[in-house]
């Protein structure tokens, strides 16, 4: 990991392992990830299902049924103190107040017993001591800020009361009630249809030029992380494979598995493929701790010590990094698609 | 909405409707009625593959069901192969059920957990063709074979499987029974990208070998774009534009298609960030109580007062385009 000669570092992840105890044996779900996040940055990460990019944003504050998951080692710096070593109560204290989460299904993440009123208030009384009627005025101009029209009349409403987008936009306003510096948020949009999305991904840039926090945005979706991130993070069976500035990540991809992840979306302007590229094989299983590149397997480029050895995150230029024997050794030009 | 083609349609849907009523209280008294197809008209030609685009709730998998007759229309009428499925007696109905088969969304769901991988693409066969023994192993071996997967592994359970292997055998199960028309349900939306592809692919190389006719029903507009040479957009029980795949994504002219394509976002910063977006206010309305006239009058941006009297009627506007919007005229 590059020291970081910033001062605005919000939040510095290093070398977090997280592994799961399984009937078949033990998962290594991430395996020493590493990032920073800056003061109004956006991170995208990016990855396929299982690739543990939700594992390392819940490790962080320890949102895992533990056992059987572990928190094997690593760190966690957030204003100064080391989210892994701080024990539960404390982090109660942060969670939902300094760093705010949204998470990928509004039904299931909404209680439907209590109205969104409630909800909106919880973390406003628990956080900051505020009095009722204090919380209510500002839950009104949380849903205001978040786009909710008739916002007083809609707080003793129920989340059933509300369609999906609707459901997200007071998740995202649950998440932003305590001021927070850093959000998390867990595939928001993917439950939604493209115009709602839409809608959602505008009502972001629009709160994060107003309010300036640090987001962390996960998601396997490339296209939403290309107009939203500052930076993209690419995730491969528990390891970071590939760091960029986002205008770099999709014009020069140095990784051969962000490079083809690119190549298999459709394209929706110009020649259409005969045959869109596809990645062969499957991810590899996680019992055990690979010792060599994990996308080995299904690399095109693929060589001997590709196989024996798990390339480290390099810098390859100004802001771009990558784990990659191939970029490191034969690194031939390759151009983006 | 037809097309200039030569050949005979293999399907023809005419001014379906399939409506659902709501009921309530003690007696189940109809209260209302949820429109989830209201008057659906396209042909399907030979070897073609018809996309069929929309958000969730404006009916496209209810259409995909009523065609096949999971159920029955409450209006219209759909030929296939020039036999009006409305009208024929169960057993006939029976007889031509072999030639239509479904890919569903979510392979997790539908293959039954309790069965060998065997004995689930073996199901169709036994009950509609006569094949026993060696001659029945040696199909569910071909079968396997030809969506990709070993052979040996018919005595497999599917949780054995990863999704996108699963949805293999979803597909292996519909090809059994030598089908001319699939209806494909979402087939990828449950899978991850990089498997997308490679089932996508798989597809498009057996429409090639089987010559098989495809409706691919889909919220992936960009995947659409792929697979598709003709695509309908369809927005709350109804078609609100058709056309060849080229035409619809290159000059799309139904205000509801120009938002869809404007809102699925692009994989390059650079060209997302030049592009111009058109940001629909609010969310698709019940179809329970749809809006009068045109559906999509309540989000449109270029309603005028006409769109709220009556329905605009499907407009030609050549090689086969087709949009319904009163703006058009």
């Amino acid at each position: 990991m590059l020291s970081n000669p910033d001062s605005d570092v919000v939040l510095s992840v290093t070398d977090v392992v997280t592994q799961f105890d399984t009937a078949d044996g033990r998962v290594h779900a991430v395996n020493g990830v590493s990032f920073d996040v800056r003061e109004g940055e956006l991170l995208g990460v990016v990855g396929e299902s299982g690739c543990g990019k939700t594992v390392t944003m819940m490790s962080l504050v320890k949102l895992l049924p533990m056992p059987p998951g572990e928190i094997v080692g690593g760190s966690a710096l957030f204003e100064g103190q080391d989210l892994i070593q701080t024990d539960i109560d404390a982090l109660q204290k942060i969670r939902g107040g300094r760093i705010g989460f949204i998470f990928q299904d509004p039904m299931t993440s909404l209680n439907p017993v209590l109205t969104v009123g409630y909800q909106l208030t919880e973390a406003l009384r628990l956080h900051k001591n505020s009095s009722k009627s204090a919380a209510r005025q500002r839950a009104v101009e949380l849903l205001e800020l978040v786009g909710i029209p008739m916002a007083k009349d809609r707080l003793d409403d129920y989340p059933h009361q509300f369609s999906g987008g609707m459901r997200q936009r007071v998740m995202i306003a649950i998440a932003l009630s305590c001021d927070p510096k850093l959000l998390i948020a867990d595939e928001p949009t993917t439950a939604l249809d493209v115009t709602i999305q839409a809608q959602i991904l505008d009502l972001v840039k629009t709160l994060r030029q107003e309010l300036g926090m640090a987001i962390i945005w996960v998601t396997h979706d490339l296209g939403v992380v290309a107009n939203l991130a500052d930076r993209v993070m690419v995730m491969y069976s528990g390891f970071v494979v590939e760091r960029a500035d986002v205008e770099k990540l999709y014009r020069t991809p140095k990784h051969p598995y962000t490079y083809a992840l690119l190549r298999t979306l459709p394209e929706m302007e110009g020649e259409r493929a005969q045959r869109l590229e596809s990645i062969e094989g499957q991810p590899p299983d996680q019992l055990q701790r690979p010792d060599s590149c994990p996308f080995a397997p299904r690399c095109a480029y693929a060589f001997e010590r590709c196989t024996q050895e798990n390339p480290l995150l390099e810098f390859v230029s100004e802001g771009h990094e990558v784990a990659c024997w191939w970029n490191m050794e034969k690194n031939a030009p390759r151009e983006a698609s | 909405m037809s097309d200039t083609h030569l050949s005979e349609p293999l399907l023809q849907v005419k001014n379906v409707k399939q409506h659902f009523p709501v009921t309530a209280g003690l007696l189940r008294r109809q209260v209302g009625m949820v429109k989830a197809v209201d008057g659906v008209d396209f042909d399907l030609f030979p070897r073609e593959n018809l996309g069929l685009v929309g958000e969730s709730g404006c009916g496209k998998t209810t259409l995909g069901r009523t065609i096949l007759h999971l159920y029955r229309p409450t209006e219209g009428q759909i030929l296939f192969k020039n036999a009006d499925l409305t009208l024929l007696k169960p057993s006939a109905l029976r007889a031509l059920r072999p030639k239509m088969q479904m890919i569903f969304q979510d392979p997790q769901d539908s293959l039954n957990p309790r069965m060998t991988v065997g004995s689930i693409i073996a199901e169709p066969l036994d009950e509609h063709s006569i094949i026993k023994d060696k001659e029945r192993s040696n199909r569910i071996e071909e079968l396997l074979d030809a969506v990709g997967l070993n052979p040996r592994y018919t005595n497999r359970y599917p949780h054995e499987f990863s999704g996108g292997q699963r949805q293999r055998i979803g597909i292996a199960r519909a090809l059994g029974l030598n089908p001319e028309f699939i209806i494909c349900d979402e087939p990828i939306a449950a899978l991850d990208v990089s498997i997308q592809a490679q089932v996508v692919n798989l597809l498009e190389d057996l429409q090639e070998k089987l010559g098989l006719t495809y409706l691919f029903i889909s919220h992936d507009l960009g995947m659409i774009r792929h697979i598709s040479k003709r695509v309908a957009v369809m927005y709350l029980g109804k078609i609100v534009e058709l056309g060849p795949a080229h035409e619809l994504y290159s000059r799309s002219q139904h205000p509801y298609t120009k938002a869809l394509l404007s809102a699925v976002p692009l994989h390059d910063p650079g060209r997302e960030a030049k592009r111009e977006r058109i940001i629909l206010s609010g969310d698709v309305p019940s179809p329970a109580n749809p809006p009068t006239g045109c559906p999509f009058r309540t989000r449109c941006p270029v309603a005028e007062t006409r769109c709220a009297t009556s329905m605009p009627e499907p407009k030609n506007l050549g090689l086969g385009h087709w949009v319904a919007c009163h703006l058009m005229e």
